[in-house]
């Protein structure tokens, strides 16, 4: 483009028109879908002027309802993504047997499958959870906000910005080939020159960071902020996974930080952290991305439970079985899977008495997990069972999660592991446990709490619908592919020469577009019962007779959540109110304290993104700007002290007085 | 077991006229000396046994001034970071006690596994190969 | 199982708290503190590197041919100094004496000031002989842990500036109270740090 190459690239790095992908069909014909769908959306909210609302009712927000529900729907929109990446790798597989090579060339299937886990694990799993520990936590234990809520709103684009750069990497450039953990020495300067890795590691950074503060957030808010009365051991199972998780999120996402910053010094500067030369060591890599990468895992899994917990107590009338020695089993878990990783690399060298030490720990992990199902199996027992849609995910969840937790022991066994590591048992193993107990988990969330931040119930037949699509899918997908990973099939394999193996993977295909039926039952759950909401509608806030505090308030709760902080004298505080006959103040409202709205998350989010942007392709003078913006923004910011305002008494009245009217017009 | 009248939250800072936090600072001159001088001299030894090889042996010397860091830190704990294990409820100190138990197992795990794989894994040095069988 | 039931005749307990108790300080120490254990972990990192890494020289040069204790000695006696005099600074917060807080918190941005120029100083040394941080595993976990170090110094004199100028603007409110115990914490973590990487790095890497 420019005669003098040096100036074209002092503007535009290594950016030039070739990173944009004019010869891969498949990519092009994305872009399209994207962009006209873009077009749409964008068009459509410009039509109907409704920039002003999303900015200052959504996207300003600090309101940890309105984040949590941005993160969720950011995760479904991720999910779809992951999801795409998914159906291209199995049809890929089962097609690409012997003499045919598929559709899609190695250089573009390494892309898609460590896409796939990037995004999936990333930006839907994490964010997820993050939202639903968001939405719920601050309600459950009485309190108006979380500790501090414009870091809130920060860690949610910072997520978001962390996801853009990840998806731009799919028009503009390329994604990593290196897998969704960036094994070096091939993630390394000599084996991924492009930008790919680049993409990856600050694509990550960005979000990375918005997992940690949110994580410091969420600890101070149950620490700090938990209503009078409310012990320790009066607080939800659900609120105790969340103080578990963040406890680990907190510990090891600087773990991660640090081990991708050293890749990309090795990347960037030329230092020999991973590099198989001057004395740099690639499995040190190894080594501390699975000292973040196992417990990470537990992330995800422990509000999963604590979701269970909270559904099977609810939908079987009867108070969790065993709460303190679910606690433990908490907070065990989380102790021990700080203990476990070197159960990923069994087949690195590092000896017997090495691996003994993990595989023992790994094996022990299994005992305080198994004592939860038995703690739901047991509050089962004898209860009032209502088979709503949240509870349908539980029962299918159990016998899942349950399976998918035996082959995990199976592979903790190091002679076991040393047959089927990186084999598809493998990845039918984590599958199990991921699909099973983390997606189930947060599925069954979103149908037990949506009435709550809606006001209307989501449609049981479309969600039934959908949940039998996945559990069916689920097993169809991946029962043959633990047969093929016993039988020594390799994971990651665009191409397979044994045609013995193309039944099982044809199967495994019929399962994903079963999944997908399940997919497209929730997106049109969505939309019919937006269209039925009336029919839908719960006027009570409590639509299932629940036994946590998030129920004593309106669907939605109004923006303060409680007008007074309820006073707590037991575990199932809002169920302990109805037994023994609580009293709704009527009067003697006063202002309520509440967090400014602010633009700065959206600003600081967006700096960072560009500034990651400008470190992939090179392009340093945009690279320095931008930080010294972010640096700018972020010390002005600091001299904003006018951040709160109250909400006068009669506003809150007003509110009030509106639900008693409909509490009362229900009856 | 409910208490009608159990505080949920972990410690409630009573304010004065101003809003003066009273528990961030509990420093006193006396306190912030006495944590100065002794980590002077936490540091003088050190510096001095490497510096001067005054013990003659690397390995007891590492043991020592290892040993002595491990003390100043517990004294810059103390007298400087004013920690406690009452300040917020008990919570500042479990915090830090986990911390302290995943940093450790980074450390120790990390070097005890890779020293490992690099016995097994890393190639030999001619000079032991030699020594081989 | 729990289902209680009230006695005849017995009121209801109070369930919603009319009178609104004190927020105290938020939880701003409290998440600061979580952030600084956070913060732990990412130097564990750096200093599982150095530990594993350390001695791969790469045929270069070793720490006891590069370091020179009598300049890391100063630089260890600055930093405590720094201590030192922020807990001063602290000392007079609690008098309510602004203009002593902000003479003291000079003296700690100066003497942390100082810190960093001697280490930039001896950075810019080691380049020059040749001791890059792309010559050996060694030294690139030199470079990072040491490095890292002194850019959280950095962070923390950019923050005490900012502090200054805003207790100059707005005096010793409570906001700005808050924001001087978490800088507090902040520097003396660094210290605590500065003692791991004195003794491993410096003191460890001459004996070796």
């Amino acid at each position: 483009m420019f005669s003098n190459l040096d100036l074209q690239q002092l503007i535009f790095g290594r950016l030039t028109l070739e990173a944009i992908p004019y010869h891969e069909p498949i990519l092009l014909g994305t872009f399209a879908v994207v962009a006209l769908g873009g077009i749409a959306l964008l068009g459509a909210i410009t039509w109907y002027g409704k920039w002003g609302y999303l900015w200052h009712e959504w996207f300003t927000s600090v309101d940890h309802k309105k984040i949590g529900i941005m993160y969720i729907v950011l995760a479904i929109v991720m999910l779809l993504r992951g999801f795409a990446d998914a159906v291209m790798m199995i049809t890929q597989k089962a097609l690409a047997v012997g003499a045919s090579e598929g559709y899609l060339p190695p250089h573009h299937y390494d892309q898609v499958f460590s896409a796939h886990g990037s995004i999936m694990i990333f930006f839907m799993a994490m964010p997820f959870v993050t939202g639903i520990m968001n939405y719920v936590m601050p309600l459950q234990i009485g309190a108006r906000d979380v500790a501090f809520p414009f870091l809130n709103n920060f860690s949610f684009w910072m997520t978001a910005g962390g996801a853009i750069l990840t998806m731009m990497s799919l028009f503009v450039g390329e994604f990593s080939r290196a897998t969704w953990l960036g094994f070096a020495p091939l993630s390394g300067a000599a084996y991924s020159p492009g930008v790919g890795v680049d993409y990856y590691i600050w694509g990550l950074q960005v979000a990375g960071v918005g997992t940690t503060l949110s994580g410091i957030n969420l600890i101070a808010t149950i620490v700090k902020m938990r209503a009078p009365g409310m012990t320790m051991m009066k607080l939800p199972v659900f609120c105790w996974t969340t103080l578990a998780s963040n406890a680990i999120i907190v510990t090891i996402f600087p773990v991660l930080t640090a081990t991708l910053a050293l890749l990309a010094l090795d990347r960037y500067v030329g230092t020999h952290f991973f590099t198989n030369d001057y004395g740099g060591n690639a499995m040190m890599y190894m080594n501390l991305i699975w000292i973040w990468g196992h417990p990470e895992v537990y992330v995800l899994i422990l509000p999963a439970f604590g979701i269970y917990s909270e559904v099977v107590s609810t939908f079987c009338s009867k108070r969790l079985f065993g709460y303190t020695s679910m606690v433990y089993a908490t907070m065990v878990i989380a102790l021990v899977s700080w203990l476990v990783w070197l159960h990923h690399f069994f087949t690195m060298g590092a000896g017997p008495t090495v691996n003994s030490f993990f595989a023992i720990a790994s094996m022990i992990i299994s005992i305080p997990t198994g004592a939860k199902v038995f703690n739901w199996l047991f509050t089962m027992y004898r209860g009032k069972i209502r088979f709503e849609t949240p509870f349908v995910w539980v029962v299918g969840f159990i016998p899942t999660f349950v399976i998918g937790g035996l082959t995990g022991v199976l592979l903790a066994v190091p002679p076991v592991d040393f047959v089927v590591h990186n084999s598809l048992f493998l990845v039918a193993h984590f599958h199990n446990v991921i699909i099973g107990g983390v997606v189930f988990g947060l599925l069954a969330g979103v149908q037990y709490w949506f009435p709550k931040a809606f006001g209307y119930k989501l449609d049981p037949f479309w969600g039934k619908a959908s949940f039998w699509c996945w559990l069916v899918g689920f097993w169809t997908v991946f029962t043959p592919l633990y047969i093929l990973g016993l039988m020594g099939v390799t994971r990651r394999t665009q191409h397979f020469d044994d045609p013995a193996v193309q039944p099982f993977l044809t199967v495994a295909a019929v399962g994903v577009f079963i999944i997908a039926a399940g997919i497209l039952a929730f997106l049109i759950q969505l939309f019919v019962s937006y269209l039925r909401r009336e029919q839908l509608r719960d006027l009570t806030g409590d639509p299932w007779d629940g036994r946590t505090l998030e129920w004593a308030t309106s669907s939605p709760p109004p923006p303060y959540n409680f007008a007074f902080t309820p006073v707590v004298h037991d575990l199932d505080a809002w169920w302990d109110m109805k037994q023994r006959g609580y009293d709704h103040p009527l009067e003697g409202f006063r202002p309520i304290h509440m967090p400014k709205n602010t633009g700065a998350g959206v600003i600081l989010a967006g700096l960072s993104t560009v500034l990651g942007f400008a470190l992939v392709w090179y392009i340093w003078w945009l690279a320095a700007l931008s930080f010294i913006a972010l640096v700018a923004a972020a010390i002005t910011h600091t001299f904003n002290y006018n951040r709160d305002y109250y909400i006068p008494a009669e506003d809150v009245a007003r509110l009030e007085g509106r639900r008693m009217a409909q509490l009362a017009g229900r009856a | 077991m409910s208490h009608a009248a159990d505080p949920g939250l972990a410690g409630k800072p009573h304010e004065n006229a101003e809003g003066h936090h009273p528990h961030g600072t509990q420093g006193t001159f006396r306190s912030y000396m006495t944590g100065f001088v002794l980590s002077v001299i936490l540091t003088a030894i050190p510096f001095w046994l490497v510096m001067g090889e005054v013990l003659n042996d690397t390995r007891m010397t590492g043991i020592v001034i290892m040993a002595l860091a491990a003390v100043q830190i517990v004294v810059h704990m103390i007298y400087f970071l004013h920690m406690n294990t009452k300040s917020e409820g008990g919570w500042t100190f479990m915090a830090l006690v986990f911390t302290l138990i995943l940093v450790v197992i980074t450390l120790v795990g990390s070097i005890w596994v890779m020293y490992h794989l690099d016995q097994n894994m890393m190639p030999m040095s001619p000079h032991e190969a030699l020594q081989k069988p | 199982m729990h289902e209680m039931t009230p006695p005849p005749g017995a009121t209801a307990p109070v369930f919603y708290a009319q009178e609104e108790h004190a927020h105290g300080d938020g939880g701003t120490l409290f998440g600061f503190w979580i952030y600084l254990m956070g913060d732990s972990l990412i130097f564990a990192v750096l200093f599982a590197c150095y530990g594993v890494l350390g001695r791969n020289f790469a045929a270069g040069p070793s720490g006891a041919d590069l370091f020179d204790l009598r300049l890391v000695a100063v630089n260890t006696g600055l930093l405590l100094l720094s201590s030192i005099t922020y807990g001063f600074a602290m000392l007079e917060m609690d008098k309510d004496q602004a203009r002593k807080t902000l003479v003291w918190l000079g003296v700690t941005g100066l003497l942390g000031a100082a810190f960093l120029a001697i280490e930039l100083y001896e950075f810019a040394h080691l380049i020059h002989e040749g001791a890059t941080p792309q010559r050996s595993a060694f030294l690139s976990s030199f470079f990072t842990l040491v490095g890292t170090h002194g850019l959280h110094v950095t962070v923390g004199i950019v923050w005490l500036v900012t502090l200054m100028i805003q207790v100059r603007q707005r005096g010793l409110i409570v906001a700005n109270q808050r924001r001087l115990m978490c800088l507090s914490m902040f520097w003396h973590f660094l210290d605590v740090v500065w003692i791991g990487v004195f003794t491993f790095v410096y003191l460890m890497g001459v004996m070796r």
